[in-house]
């Protein structure tokens, strides 16, 4: 079984997500966004950075690449596929997940660690924690601030597909513990399937005791278990 | 009568003549704008380099010194270290986001350049007032071209410091330090060897942006017509970067290169003949070849530009395919825009016909050295005259209120929270902690690192000043557990052409140089920073210190502030003068005071306490050191980010607040003896829900945390 990180130009997570999967014993091979077959991966991650320098608007040029015509080939068959930062704000550019996301409340850039609270198990993101649960990750973004039309976030909460709320230490939904203005103070959410899952903070920046949270891996480990529960070459 | 070509370009009536005896002949323009270029200050640093040499550079774990583009170390195991400083005071200034922006490129530069992946960035900067509405907009707008660059780039930025005074506001200053790593095989210089290799240009495209930068902006003092200098500052690209630095570690790894050399200051001028003269060769280089944003450029305007992004590797001629291919992959422009001769002779073509011909060493070993007039300011006596009047009895709790109030005192997260400090998974102790420390994945080995300044201390005693920077520095990736291992420095000054300057710069010189000495740490790179003077007004001297520390193994658990708990005791560790007020935080800030002579450094004292910070850092949860405000402000921090306040025993309240040097406070539990690592003592315990300094206050700990969290955001909302 392996996982393939998609790099297009300016992508800058894509070593960490490689080093966090192995310190989960699990083998990822970075995939260049010019690349057209992905059939080899069970699963598909698009991290952290600036695809194309963020130009236009982030995630704009990067739905072109051509390794996303591929990467909606895999979703629609079932592949997990999770975007992390610029990742999910690719997918959410791509019409993979709904919504996008903009400049924060306090146009700022936001990197320190933030709360969020599992608000559902149904995704190849959130498979393996429990409803309630409150992790504490990094956010590291200018553009985190999730948007959609109120009826499209009312569709998203009645389906039960927001995976994650920003929250204080203990677990309540504030306004001053959402980092960015988000709608609902949402953090991350999946398709209608499950299998493709977009997040603003960044679990690979807290799987290990040495960097200050191990809470991040039990996103990493509901993905992977996904991904290790299909096979590959589809 | 209009002004001669060289004058407007920057250059002496003296100087030209010297172009006119080395090329034996009037020079042609475009060789003209080379040579104003790369004799400037800032490229030939001819007013300071008499005064380098005093530094210490030697030490046995030095593998590249000062003179190349970046200092390395030797980490063990074939891993090396990579360390640089710069200043993009002026360019700043100008324009403050693409100047701090573009600052932050060209060191990334450096490191690459040097065969090394940047792994983290540092930004030590200063500003007037926040007072004056231009002062906010200049912090602010240096904050986003740090963050926006340094982010967008992909390399974290872990920090820094800042300070405020008054003589920066016409003249703010924005240091950028970088870190790379890298294996020992990779790494490469920027020499071009081998008659026949082909000069091969990778990145953006040339364009007329940044055209003198080096000899107009960052070469002159400031008036009131700086604005009309802005385009002279160079626009930052860091999604072309962040290609070319992928491309270029490719390129390495795939040992296409026999050398390579950024484009910085001076262009093409300066990469092209530092490249041949480090290889003892010419090169014959063809304008027409070059990618140019724009048409019509002139010799002179390739030559100068200081367009970013941009890198010149030397090729051999069979491998030339194989590089421009990975260029093409990388998405990075590329060109051959040159070929290595013999001779020494770098000679430029445009449109088939001869426009510069030059000795290629002459641009840089021919250019001018001035031993400037020095002499000690006669201001200095009454300065020391006017020492800190200190009272008798003083309210700490309320000197504390005013202290964390002050906005290089209180909470820097407004701007550290806006820089990506974790990517790369390096990051074991990041910013607003006294030292930061990175990890080497794969290995034990940690890199420990600060950047310590202090302008006002300086401009009181510029030797003593320079000396407990370093001792400061040291002390600050001491108590991470790294030992002090390598320095650069970044000297930032003045009109060097007034005696008083030169005087401090010689004397900072020698006080960071007998402190390295004693610490028995290399210098193995640096920058000089003139003309930091509007207006006639020169800052205060402000050499910055960048201390790389190293430790193998890391602590298992590295000391932090935010790790003390109720019941542990606080110790404070290293010797104490009660009386050294002169520069300190408190006669500033509460007494209004600026003067007197502050305590020099004391290398005896200072080597046991750097030891015993190294070896509590083994196991003790917090180690902080003492600096600006004292045991109290140190003290406040510890309490502030551990969330738990503390019961204080002092018998004089001069303890809490005097800044002599070489102190640090250790938190540890309370079953431990530390008492052999003398000088110590227990000053306090914690617990509790205020700062309780018995009969000098208390302060509620609640009120202590609003009062310095606030400190920076109320004065820039």
């Amino acid at each position: 079984m392996t996982i393939a990180v998609v790099v297009f130009p300016g992508t800058n997570c894509e070593h960490d997500v490689v080093h966090a999967l192995g310190v989960l014993g699990v083998s990822a091979d970075l995939a260049w966004h010019r690349e057209t077959d992905l059939a080899g991966a069970s699963g598909v991650v698009l991290p952290g950075g600036f695809a194309h320098g963020d130009y236009l608007r982030t995630g704009a040029i990067a739905r072109f690449s051509p390794v996303m015509t591929e990467v909606a080939r895999l979703a629609e068959a079932g592949c997990p596929v999770l975007g992390i930062c610029n990742g999910f704000q690719i997918l959410c550019e791509a019409g993979l997940l709904p919504g996008a996301l903009v400049a924060n409340r306090d146009l700022r850039f936001v990197c320190r660690p933030i709360h969020v609270r599992v608000e559902s198990t149904d995704s190849v993101l959130t498979a393996a924690a429990t409803v309630g649960d409150v992790l504490r990750i990094p956010l590291n973004s200018y553009e985190g601030n999730y948007v959609a039309p109120a009826a499209d976030v009312a569709a998203l909460e009645e389906a039960g597909r927001v995976m994650l709320r920003y929250c204080d230490p203990s677990g309540a939904v504030t306004d001053p513990a959402n980092p960015n203005g988000s709608m609902n103070a949402i953090a991350g959410i999946a398709n209608a399937a499950g299998n493709v899952a977009g997040l603003m903070p960044h679990p690979e920046r807290a799987s290990e005791e040495i960097l200050g949270s191990t809470d991040g891996r039990v996103l990493l480990e509901s993905f992977v278990a996904a991904a290790t529960a299909i096979p590959a070459g589809r | 009568m209009t002004e001669p070509v060289h004058r407007t370009l920057g250059m002496t009536d003296e100087e030209y003549e010297s172009v006119v005896r080395v090329l034996d002949r009037t020079p042609e323009p475009a060789e003209l704008a080379m040579y104003s270029v790369m004799w400037s200050e800032h490229c030939s640093y001819k007013s300071s380099r008499a005064w380098l040499g005093r530094f210490p550079t030697e030490a046995p774990w030095v593998v590249v010194g000062p003179g190349e583009n970046a200092g390395v170390v030797d980490l063990g195991d074939g891993w090396l270290a990579a360390l640089r400083i710069e200043s993009h005071n002026h360019p700043s200034f100008v324009e403050p986001y693409q100047g701090a922006a573009t600052g932050v490129g060209g060191i990334l530069r450096d490191i690459f350049t040097m065969g090394a992946r940047p792994i983290a960035v540092w930004d030590p900067i200063r500003f007037g007032s926040l007072d004056q509405p231009r002062n906010r907009y200049l912090l602010k707008g240096v904050v986003a071209g740090i963050a926006g660059y340094g982010n967008a780039v992909g390399v974290p930025t872990l920090g820094g410091e800042i300070e405020f005074a008054d003589c920066y506001s016409g003249n703010p200053l924005v240091n950028v330090m970088a870190l790379g790593i890298l294996e020992r095989e990779q790494l490469v210089l920027s020499a071009a060897s081998g008659e026949g290799n082909v000069a091969v240009l990778l990145g953006a495209a040339t364009g007329r942006d940044g055209i003198g930068g080096a000899s107009i902006l960052a070469s002159a003092s400031f008036d009131e017509g700086s604005g009309a200098k802005r385009p002279s500052v160079q626009i930052g690209d860091p999604f072309e970067e962040k290609k070319l630095i992928e491309a270029c570690l490719e390129l390495y790894e795939r040992g296409l290169v026999v050398g390579i050399q950024d484009l910085g200051a001076a262009g093409i001028s300066c990469a092209t003949s530092e490249c041949a003269a480090n290889g003892g060769m010419g090169m014959d280089v063809d304008l027409d070849t070059v990618h140019l944003r724009e048409h019509g450029m002139t010799p002179g305007e390739i030559l100068m530009s200081e367009s970013q992004e941009r890198m010149l590797a030397i090729v051999r001629p069979e491998d030339v395919a194989e590089v421009l291919a990975l260029a093409e992959k990388w998405e990075v422009d590329a060109s051959s825009i040159g070929t290595v001769t013999p001779g020494g002779a770098l000679r430029v073509f445009q449109d088939g016909a001869l426009v510069a011909e030059v000795p290629a060493a002459s641009l840089s070993e021919d250019a001018p050295r001035y031993e400037r007039p020095r002499e000690r300011p006669a201001w200095l006596d009454a300065v020391w005259a006017d020492a800190p009047d200190v009272p008798d009895q003083v309210d700490v709790a309320g000197a504390l209120r005013s202290l964390l109030d002050d906005p290089a005192l209180g909470d820097r997260s407004w701007i550290y929270e806006q820089y990506d400090h974790q990517l790369f998974l390096n990051t074991v102790v990041g910013p607003g902690n006294d030292g930061s420390l990175l990890r080497i994945k794969g290995t034990e080995k940690g890199l420990a690192v600060s950047t310590d300044g202090d302008g006002l201390r300086c401009r009181l005693d510029p030797r003593r000043g320079g000396a407990r920077i370093v001792w400061e520095a040291a002390l600050n990736v001491a108590v991470t557990g790294a030992r002090p291992y390598a320095v650069v420095d970044n000297l930032n000054f003045g009109n060097p052409e007034k005696p008083e300057v030169m005087w401090q710069f010689v004397e900072v010189v020698e006080g960071m140089s007998q402190a390295c000495e004693a610490l028995g740490v290399p210098v193995i790179g640096g920058n000089v920073s003139f003309y930091n003077e509007t207006g006639g007004v020169d800052i205060h001297p402000t050499p910055v210190v960048g201390m790389l520390g190293f430790c193998d193994p890391m602590p298992p658990r590295a000391p932090r502030l935010d790790r003390a708990e109720e019941g542990m005791d606080v110790w404070l560790v290293g010797p104490e003068h009660l009386d050294d007020f002169a520069g300190s935080a408190f006669a500033r800030v509460v007494l209004g005071n600026e003067g007197g002579r502050p305590h020099d450094a004391d290398a005896e004292a200072g080597s046991t306490v750097i030891a015993h910070a190294i070896q509590l850092a083994g196991w003790s949860p917090v180690l902080h050191d003492v600096s600006a405000g004292g045991v109290a402000v140190a003290l406040a921090e510890i309490c502030i980010r551990s969330g738990v306040g503390a019961v204080v025993e002092a018998a004089d309240w001069r303890e809490l607040l005097c800044e002599s040097p070489h102190r640090f406070l250790a938190v540890l539990p309370p079953e431990a003896d530390p008492s052999d690592l003398s000088p110590i003592r227990r000053i306090a315990t914690m617990g509790g829900a205020a700062i309780d300094f018995g009969r000098y206050g208390a302060l509620p700990l609640t009120e202590a945390t609003e009062i310095w969290r606030n400190a920076l955001p109320r004065r820039l909302a």
